[in-house]
């Protein structure tokens, strides 16, 4: 269990794990296409830590993130690419409405519970979804719009390499972040709260606050990766907002082990690259990945990083 | 007058099949605690495999039938291969591999069938019949006919037979219909055949006159699942005015405001209703314990 536990559980081990394993990677990267899955799996890990603190550790489902994540995306695309605004402006931007917006209906939706905080989210996910496919003049519609690339006080970040550094240390300050929320009194709070809401209002843990505060969180950490994969990829459409996104990202986190950090970033990269890997299956494509995803769950229910940790600690 | 008839007709026709899809999720969600996201793709198997079997030859009625069965088919074996192996896990694993099974249901109809929309002739000709200024297909008549004999069938079952019964008293209490001799993991079983076979006669139904391809599952299990909330989850009769609440104000919706955003309006709906009244339009208050 220690072992297990140095490596994937503890801090400042299993953070300097993961600065090694990004800085050494490149040396296995053989050409962009590696680089850009690389980023890829970077990006949406950004969002699954943040989805797994409001998942795994607060125990509050969302099943409308892609919605957070694409309003990210297309806010920053449309300022950048229709008003002209510098990107990096809008990019803030479009995280900051995101987090007004998450801010303005945490707290209605929050108050609802299990299946029915599932339904609210799902349906807040499909009513930015709809709009921004059917707002075309701006949005571009269900074909997408180009995106202008991203530039940091007028220097372009062009280049898989360029970007495999920024996401690489964006995903390490989240994944840090997330480390430091779940030793605060707030991730005391949100276990609190997962193990029983109204124990956690008798010890005196205001739940509405601390709920919608990490909601806010995570739906702001969503829209920075949206509107930084916008930029990144130079293109985005409404694929990336809708409902099955919203699910894929919950299953990422799901897959990796709910309430672990580390979980969530290996259930994104897995989840990735696995299409990846399929499209040697070409129309099989999807019916394997379902399949591969239900028997994971059967086999694996607590998900993949605390089923190797425990099977790691019970061998030594 | 007769614009107001016509939207009326259309709403009922659609709605119809949302409370069927509803009533699968209330069934499964019952006897199990899980919302099944691959409800939608019952709906799907329905209309795909109808419109393949009548492509192939086979007499539409026979083909009904078979469509139905299939149906009835992958939601059993949905259970056995896939829920009941993976039992103790938590309900938030269970509903990502219903999701998974979606996933690879939706992939297994788009090998064998292709990404191409697909018809199914109506069942009695399709010469519309005019009601005050308002025209109905007798399609429209068939979905919302069916759908009516088909929730007396299912009150009958759960009001005078002794295994819809046991599948009440294992929805109120599982550890109590346990003890008393009830068969839970067979009940489990039946409630996913029994909700495949809501979800494959509303798209057997409904095909003739929406059309079906690989995909039509996704939304129609969504706002099924929207119905089923609406009605308060649990709640059979809920679920039935639920779906036809959705389907009026989609239709009503899109005739009088924006038909492009007839995909929202459930959602919107549902959304307005959690907030203002958490337990949905039917359900109780409830309580924790600590």
């Amino acid at each position: 269990m220690d072992r297990a536990r140095t490596l994937l559980g503890h801090r400042h081990g299993g953070l300097g794990f993961l600065v090694l394993l990004i800085a050494l990677l490149p040396l296995a990267l053989p050409n962009r296409y590696f680089y850009d899955i690389a980023i890829l799996i970077g990006l949406n890990a950004i969002v699954c830590v943040g989805l797994n603190l409001l998942i795994g550790f607060a125990g509050q489902i969302s099943l409308g993130h892609a919605g957070f994540f694409g309003l990210g995306a297309y806010v920053s695309a449309v300022l950048s690419t229709k008003y002209g605004w510098p990107s990096t402006v809008s990019l803030v931007a479009a995280a900051a409405l995101v987090g007004a917006i998450a801010f303005a209906l945490g707290r209605p939706i929050l108050r609802l519970k299990g299946h029915y905080l599932a339904m609210a989210t799902l349906g807040l996910g499909i009513i930015i979804a709809v709009v921004i496919s059917t707002e075309e003049r701006l949005t571009g519609g269900p074909d997408g719009m180009t995106v202008a690339p991203l530039s940091v006080f007028g220097f372009a970040l062009q280049g898989e390499a360029m970007w495999y550094w920024v996401v690489g240390g964006l995903m390490l300050a989240t994944v840090w972040l997330a480390f430091n929320l779940i030793d605060s009194p707030l991730g005391r709070a949100l276990r609190a709260i997962h193990g029983s809401e109204v124990a956690a209002e008798a010890m005196g843990v205001d739940i509405a606050r601390a709920k919608l505060l990490i909601f806010v969180v995570s739906a702001i950490l969503a829209a920075l990766a949206g509107s930084l994969t916008a930029h990144y990829g130079g293109f985005i459409t409404p694929g990336k907002v809708g409902f099955l996104h919203s699910i894929e990202l919950v299953t990422m986190v799901v897959l990796g082990g709910l309430a672990s950090t580390y979980g969530a970033v290996v259930g994104a990269a897995i989840l990735t690259a696995l299409p990846q890997l399929l499209t040697v299956f070409k129309d099989y494509e999807s019916l394997v990945f379902g399949v591969v995803l239900m028997a994971t769950m059967i086999f694996m229910p607590a998900g993949l990083v605390p089923t190797l940790a425990r099977i790691m600690g019970r061998r030594r | 007058m007769a614009e107001l008839l016509q939207f009326l007709f259309s709403g009922l026709t659609v709605g119809a099949t949302y409370a069927l899809v509803a009533l699968g999720f209330v069934i499964i969600y019952n006897a199990s605690g899980v919302i099944n996201f691959a409800q939608g793709e019952f709906v799907m198997a329905g209309g795909m495999a109808s419109a393949f079997l009548v492509a192939a030859g086979v007499a539409l009625p026979l083909a009904v039938v078979i469509a139905v069965v299939a149906g009835v088919a992958i939601g059993v074996a949905l259970e056995k291969f896939a829920i009941e192996p993976a039992r103790r896990a938590p309900v938030v694993t269970l509903i990502i591999i219903t999701i998974g099974a979606s996933i690879a249901i939706r992939g297994l109809a788009q090998l064998l069938l292709g990404k191409q929309f697909h018809t199914v002739p109506p069942f009695t000709g399709d010469n519309p019949i005019v009601i005050g200024g308002a025209t109905i297909l007798p399609q429209a008549l068939w979905v919302i006919g069916a759908s009516i004999a088909v929730v007396i069938g299912l009150g009958a079952f759960f009001s005078r037979t002794r295994l819809g019964k046991a599948m009440l008293a294992t929805a109120n209490n599982r550890r109590a219909a346990q003890l008393v001799g009830i068969n839970v993991r067979f009940i489990l079983l039946l409630s996913f055949g029994l909700s495949a076979l809501l979800g494959a006669v509303a798209g057997v139904l409904i095909s003739p006159i929406t059309l079906t391809s690989y995909d039509v599952g996704i939304m129609v299990g969504l706002k099924g699942f929207a119905a089923a909330m609406l009605g308060g989850l649990g709640n059979g009769i809920g679920a039935i005015v639920g779906g036809l609440m959705l389907g009026l104000a989609e239709a009503l919706g899109a005739g009088y405001l924006s038909s492009a955003y007839k995909d929202l309006i459930a959602f919107v709906i549902i959304l307005a209703v959690l907030v203002f009244m958490p337990g949905g339009l039917f359900g109780k208050a409830s309580t924790e314990r600590v």
